[in-house]
């Protein structure tokens, strides 16, 4: 929040403008949205904001997403804006999103009249009602007067504690009412009072933990990049000399390339990074909430480790695995006490020496290591496509994804080398995250070269922000992984449906419905010319840089590239869902033997 | 299962029930009872909840609890330290012929005549749980209807867990 010298001034206005001025006050300086009846009056001295720039989306899905990114990579608030009824219901899958990824936005939206609410007046939905169990708070604002107020509170309950998104719902004639606006109000939030510095007695005891275990990982979660605790992290590890391990909403707190970090954990995880983790000690999970797609069947995760688990929610810690140590804190303060506190244990000589630990290790990365077979149709591997994309655009570029096999490529084969470059679709697996998300990255960080990744199927959610991308002069790129079908859904039907593959074509490779029909539906390139972008197709291995360099040297406009790539890739390792992380599949029919050679 | 009674204190705000009451089915808790009411500070309401959970689940329902930004102060008042009530009307069927049987248990339990008809009988009944069960099994075969309030419970002594709550509230207002 932006610091406002306090001032008694009192300047009449009405709610619309308070709640414009309470938003530049706040420092937002973008706001993601469409009007419509409810929510028009606020839209009024919105026009005439010199500090709040207004980006008109296509679809209000696109609006939270883009918050969400831009929230994602500037560490701020993103904000997002509907009319009532079905313009706020549209809001409800990116404001889960946010919920499940601890991400702060700030969502407005006009209500129907307060004399109209609760009579099913036009386009009238009860979003709060509707949003409850999806947002850390949200409001009902009852008289014009508690507009700044309000909406003080909303930025400060979703960017502070366990960061998440906040709804606040204004009827429209509390919008037309006179008022007075004042700043800065004071918050009246009596029951929020969120936890950052962590216990000493508890920091020493785990530092006693992790200066003798023999087996120990660092199991870190999205709660160190909310914390900005990545230098932390890194200092931290290299103190200790414990192996990391970094989720899917982590990727990017911890370098790639740092020969302490394994990888990804969980059911598309490294296989050494999944091993560790079963095979350890000592858990020190940062910022982490042992969710189902980390820990396979709960009751074999991890069986032998004691667990240290640090997380600003208190419900997270013990809720799906007893931790030995629970801290509550903020990650950064979390790691910083850590550090002084493992200090003072190599002081006093208690070290336990890791040698044997980094020898399994090592064994499994190098008999084990990410990888992908070519198709054996001689079609365009969808891995290697990203694998080179990384490459080539670099560790500034930040990449977005939505949910699938094209994400899960995304996260395996690019190499994270900094935080904030990876925002994708983690806890809900939105389809068609990445567009949006990537135009509220690029909103926020407008430097920086961003990448969308995203499947065929993703695609084809939400692809219609192209229009606002190119009209607003957000150029980002996407690059879609276009396999024609719904790769993950197809994959999941090879393995476990006799390749019955119900419903999981989408023709945009082939038409399945006859030869009167286009081949492609829909042609990506001809799509993303007719949104203003520039269209490119990749068909061959041998195009591949070539086309990703062409995409890179447009930056006037936003790009698209179909990479149109084989259907039968599949994503691998795989811990098979309801099953142990003992299980895993390094590839398909491939139970790595761990016992070998010892 | 268990049974544990917890005593709420929260903003008396609109929609304040409903977060916590959702919060439950949310997340697969079972409420046995629920009583809300004011409390002697109009800002702070308090929720008496009778939840019953598994093994350790208690602590996931307060923390989880805890989470609900109007929530003040969450108690758990275990069964020896609490004064425990619930209100119980029940309506039998009490004519010439019965009406000595049903006024005996009346005062078997100490409990009240509040209604009167030729037919039958309006018996206030307020206690802890276990009186009100037994007043039931008495009654049995004579209940037209009845009613039954979610109980409330004080902490025994003389220490008041509205105090700390009412000064958050007054350090944040």
């Amino acid at each position: 929040m932006t610091p406002t010298p306090a001032s008694d001034q009192r300047e009449p206005v009405t709610g619309a403008q308070a709640l414009v001025r309470s938003l530049e006050e706040v420092g937002t300086e973008v706001v993601f949205g469409i009007p419509g009846g409810a929510i028009l009056p606020a839209y009024d001295p919105l026009y005439d904001s010199p500090r709040v720039r207004h980006i008109l989306v296509r679809h209000e899905q696109g609006a939270g997403h883009a918050a969400e990114g831009y929230a994602q990579v500037t560490g701020r608030v993103g904000v997002c804006m509907a009319t009532s009824g079905p313009g706020a219901t549209n809001l409800v899958t990116p404001i889960a999103n946010a919920f499940l990824d601890s991400v702060p936005i700030v969502a407005i939206t006009g209500q129907v009249p307060l004399p109209s609410v609760g009579t099913d007046a036009f386009q009238e939905a009860d979003i709060s009602g509707i949003t409850l169990p999806i947002t850390k708070h949200n409001f009902l604002v009852q008289r014009a007067e508690q507009i700044p107020q309000t909406i003080a509170e909303a930025f400060h309950l979703a960017a502070t504690g366990r960061p998440g998104p906040v709804l606040v719902d204004i009827p429209k004639d509390i919008l037309q009412q006179r008022t007075e606006f004042r700043w800065p109000p004071v918050l009246d939030l009596p029951g929020y009072r969120p936890v950052t510095r962590p216990h000493g007695k508890q920091i020493r005891e785990a530092a006693g933990l992790i200066a003798t275990a023999r087996r120990p990982v660092l199991y870190v979660g999205g709660g160190v990049l909310k914390a900005r605790a990545s230098a932390e992290l890194a200092r931290f590890a290299e103190l200790s000399g414990i192996p990391v391990v970094t989720t899917l909403m982590a990727r990017g707190a911890f370098p790639d390339s740092h020969y302490l970090h394994l990888g990804m954990p969980g059911m598309h995880g490294t296989v050494a990074a999944v091993t560790a983790l079963q095979k350890a000690d000592l858990l020190i999970a940062l910022g982490t909430r042992f969710d189902d797609r980390v820990t396979g069947r709960l009751d074999s995760f991890a069986p032998h480790a004691a667990v240290i688990h640090a997380d600003i929610d208190p419900a997270e810690i013990g809720k799906n695995r007893v931790a030995d140590v629970p801290i509550v804190g903020d990650a950064r303060e979390v790691i910083g006490e850590l550090t002084t506190a493992l200090q003072a244990e190599h002081a006093a000589g208690h070290r336990a020496d890791l040698t044997g630990w980094w020898q399994e290790i090592d064994r499994w990365r190098t008999t084990y290591p990410l990888g992908y077979e070519e198709p054996a149709d001689g079609s365009l591997a969808p891995q290697y496509v990203i694998e080179r994309l990384g490459k080539i655009a670099g560790p500034d570029t930040v990449f977005t994804a939505g949910v699938g096999q094209h994400q899960m490529w995304a996260a395996q084969f690019i190499s994270y080398d900094k935080p904030y470059t990876w925002i994708n679709s983690g806890g809900a697996g939105t389809m068609g995250y990445a567009v949006p998300a990537a135009m509220g990255a690029k909103v926020g960080a407008p430097e920086k070269l961003v990448w969308a990744i995203d499947g065929d199927g993703c695609f084809q959610m939400t692809n219609q922000e192209l229009a606002t991308c190119a009209i607003e002069g957000i150029p980002i790129k996407v690059a879609v992984i276009n396999n024609g079908n719904l790769g993950m859904v197809r994959q999941w039907q090879t393995l476990f449906y006799s390749e019955r593959y119900s419903n999981t074509e989408l023709g945009t490779h082939t038409n399945p419905r006859g030869r009167q029909l286009p081949v492609r539906i829909p042609d990506f390139v001809k799509l993303a010319d007719a949104l203003g972008c520039v269209g490119l197709r990749c068909e061959s291995a041998a195009e591949v840089d070539a086309t990703i360099e062409k995409a890179m040297s447009i930056d006037d406009q936003p790009v698209v590239v179909d990479f149109t790539v084989g259907k039968d890739a599949m994503v691998w390792p795989m811990v098979v869902a309801g099953t142990s992380n003992d299980e895993i599949l390094a590839a398909r029919d491939l139970r790595p033997d761990f016992d070998a050679g010892v | 299962m268990s049974v544990h009674t917890l005593s709420v204190l929260v903003e008396n705000k609109p929609g304040v029930l409903a977060r916590v009451a959702g919060l439950f089915s949310r997340r697969g808790f079972n409420i046995e009872s629920l009583a809300v009411g004011p409390t002697e500070h109009p800002e702070i309401s308090r929720i008496t909840i009778l939840v019953s959970v598994e093994g350790n689940a208690l602590e996931q329902v307060t923390k989880q609890l805890n989470k609900l930004v109007n929530v003040l102060k969450i108690v758990e008042l275990e069964d020896a330290q609490a004064v425990q009530r619930e209100l119980l009307l029940v309506k039998v069927r009490a004519d010439d012929g019965n009406r000595r049987v049903v006024l005996d248990i009346v005062e078997l339990f100490n409990a009240k005549v509040v209604d009167v008809s030729p037919e039958a009988l309006t018996v206030e009944v307020v206690g802890p749980p276990a009186k009100l069960d037994a007043v039931l099994k008495m009654m049995g075969p004579l209940i037209r209807e009845m009613v039954q309030s979610g109980m409330v419970a004080l902490g025994r002594g003389p220490r008041s867990m509205t105090q700390a709550a009412l000064r958050a509230v007054e350090r944040a207002g």
